[in-house]
């Protein structure tokens, strides 16, 4: 059944027992993850996204509602489930600190019942990939925080998962170890078809850059689902671009620009304190496609003025977040901390 | 530069088919997976020669001394000796069988080992294996040193059925820390508070440092039904002083067989202690999470 979905889940919700009301993680979550993809879940603290991950990978059972993951259902075949997946999560402090890194993954290769040989060659292989091969003799216990978490990347990829878990991945890692770490996923998935990741990130930047789709979590419910593109179109559905002219058309008469097929709006985007540099002036244009674009670069040749620079202003899925919820992420989580480890 | 490679299986429905052997052959790797920690920790960890070697022999050494200053017979110094390598196995089974669990949950190892292709009773047995080896060498030096130290010479009469009885002990002893392991982690934050109860209290019960027949009398029965620590000391000690004037609370045939049930029970149980565990983990969402 090649076209199943790799993660499949109708109306999951689960409740935990709490004093003194019982706690809602997840409120009837529906998703469908494809094959291949890598797929985010995008929320603050106490969104649900790990409660959502411990489901899927057998550690909690819903407390309605079904799911699967590569078609097995994660209630009654956990067996097969832990065959096909693996999970790192971050700030991870697994394993044995008096063993060598290279001890550490081969006694995790044991537990997903890798011969011998092929355990050995497969801990090098990761070793090496993940760039630990000067640590590979060091005791765990001696690793940085961030070799550590590549060791613990190794270690979710032992048994070539068909569907990886990525719960918070990057937490509390400098911004160079973030970037390693993302890069490796990217690869990883990369290297063979059908290879399926759901990351868990309250780092927007870093969904942004990894997923093919991503659901924005809130409370227990998944708020908005879709490529980044289509989330950001929920908030601003025109394309907006700032460009650039050596001189504003037919002196400052942005009527025609405005008037071209396919534009909306054209206005100077300097007056709106959006200042360019002196020897340049700056409109900014609304437009109902990109494809309108063309249109509006001929237009301003046509009328004198010569295209100097061109941006398209987007908006970020903080904004989108904000616009969904209500409030920022920033509620939970210093801004400074998510930008400096996603980017 | 090595690079990623891609899956061997066609797709996730046969990745996920594993024929009985397979299965077998992984749960027999994860427990020497799980072992290979604690026996390599024998080269790790110097200290262990202080902690689990010097002390012991300081508190068998306390014994000898009252003992021959009560001119109570000389193999009474050779029970004190055998007590103390014993008091190393009951110490391991506490402290890194039974509170192991609870350990392993704090530093998240528990939900990888769940969410792994294995049985966790693979885990226990590793868990059990490695101790078995780490600690045998530590009681194996405490043997050597008391005897040399206190000039203990000792008769066996059958080796064979010593080793047999040995292993006989063990079986039940660590099935008990297997039991023990989920029951611990269930009563959570009480498990230090167990594992202490569980030291000095069972040394007592279980004659590590006297024999239990002469000092329990008909009381020494009760002890023999439910503490293999006590079984197994008692059948050893007849075999290592075959010609001691103290008898033992049974013959060591009986023993043998007690000890055989005590396995059987002790390892079923923890089978199902650990079953319901994964039951209540997963309904309740505690236990196995380690933020819970």
């Amino acid at each position: 059944m090649p076209d199943e979905p790799a993660i499949h889940a109708r109306g999951v919700t689960r409740i935990y027992k709490a004093k003194p009301d019982p706690v809602t993680a997840l409120a009837g979550v529906d998703l469908d993850v494809e094959p291949g993809e890598y797929f985010g879940l995008l929320g603050p603290n106490g969104a649900g996204k790990t409660t959502l991950i411990k489901i899927l990978t057998t550690l909690l059972l819903p407390t309605s509602g079904t799911a699967k993951v590569a078609g097995f259902d994660v209630v009654h075949e956990t067996s097969k489930i832990r065959r096909v997946i693996n999970m790192v999560a971050g700030g991870e402090q697994s394993g044995y600190g008096l063993l060598t890194l290279r001890e550490q993954l081969w006694m995790f290769s044991q537990f997903y019942g890798l011969e011998q040989r092929e355990g050995w060659r497969r801990v090098d292989e990761l070793i090496e990939i993940t760039g630990l091969t000067e640590q590979r003799d060091q005791k765990v216990r001696t690793l940085s925080t961030g070799q550590r978490q590549k060791l613990n990347f190794a270690r979710g990829l032992l048994n070539d998962p068909w569907v990886l878990f990525l719960d918070e991945p990057t937490l509390g890692l400098d911004v160079a170890a973030a970037r390693d770490l993302r890069e490796h996923t990217l690869e990883w998935k990369a290297a063979a078809p059908g290879r399926t990741v759901l990351l868990t990130t309250h780092y927007m930047v870093e969904a942004e850059q990894l997923c093919d789709r991503i659901a924005i979590v809130d409370r227990g419910r998944i708020l908005a689902l879709g490529t980044p593109d289509e989330l950001r179109r929920r908030v601003q559905a025109e394309s907006i671009f700032r460009i650039e002219l050596d001189q504003l058309p037919h002196d400052g008469d942005l009527d025609a620009i405005a008037a071209l097929p396919g534009v909306l709006s054209a206005v100077r985007a300097d007056e709106d304190g959006d200042g360019a540099a002196s020897d340049r002036v700056a409109i900014k244009v609304a437009l109902a496609d990109d494809s309108a674009l063309t249109t509006v670069v001929t237009g301003v040749a046509q009328q004198g003025a010569h295209l100097i620079g061109l941006a398209k202003s987007e908006p970020s899925l903080e904004d989108v977040f904000v616009e969904l919820v209500g409030r920022g992420f920033g509620d939970d989580d210093a801004p400074g901390n998510a930008k400096g480890a996603a980017e | 530069m090595t690079a990623w490679r891609g899956v061997a299986a066609r797709n996730p429905r046969e990745a996920a088919e594993w024929s009985r052997g397979r299965v077998i052959r992984t749960n027999l790797r994860a427990v020497f997976g799980r072992a290979y920690p604690r026996i390599i920790g024998l080269t790790r960890e110097p200290s262990w020669v202080f902690f689990e070697i010097v002390l012991p022999f300081l508190a068998v050494s306390a014994f000898v001394f009252v003992y021959r200053a009560l001119q109570a017979p000389e193999e009474f110094v050779g029970f004190v000796v055998i007590g103390g390598a014993m008091t190393a196995f009951w110490l391991n089974v506490v402290w890194m069988m039974a509170a192991q669990f609870y350990w392993e949950k704090d530093q998240g190892n528990l939900e990888l080992y769940f969410t792994a292709p294995m049985h966790l009773m693979s885990v226990l047995a590793g868990m059990a294996i490695g101790g078995l080896v780490m600690t045998s060498s530590r009681a194996l030096a405490v043997i050597v040193i008391g005897s040399v130290v206190y000039g203990v010479s000792y008769q066996v009469s059958d080796p064979l059925l010593l080793v047999a009885v040995f292993v006989l002990t063990m079986i039940p002893l660590y099935g008990l820390g297997m039991l023990f392991a989920s029951l611990f982690l269930l009563w959570g934050r009480e498990a230090f508070h167990l594992a202490q109860l569980l030291q000095e209290p069972i040394y007592f019960l279980g004659g590590v440092n006297f024999p239990i027949g002469p000092a329990f009398g008909q009381l020494a029965a009760i002890v023999m039904a439910t503490l293999p620590l006590a079984v197994g000391l008692d059948a050893m000690r007849q075999l290592v002083f075959a010609g001691s004037e103290t008898n033992g609370v049974l013959p060591v045939g009986a023993e043998m067989v007690i000890l055989g049930v005590m396995g059987v029970v002790f390892i079923v149980g923890a089978r199902i202690a650990l079953g319901y565990l994964e039951t209540l983990a997963r309904r309740e969402g505690r236990l196995t999470l380690r933020w819970q």
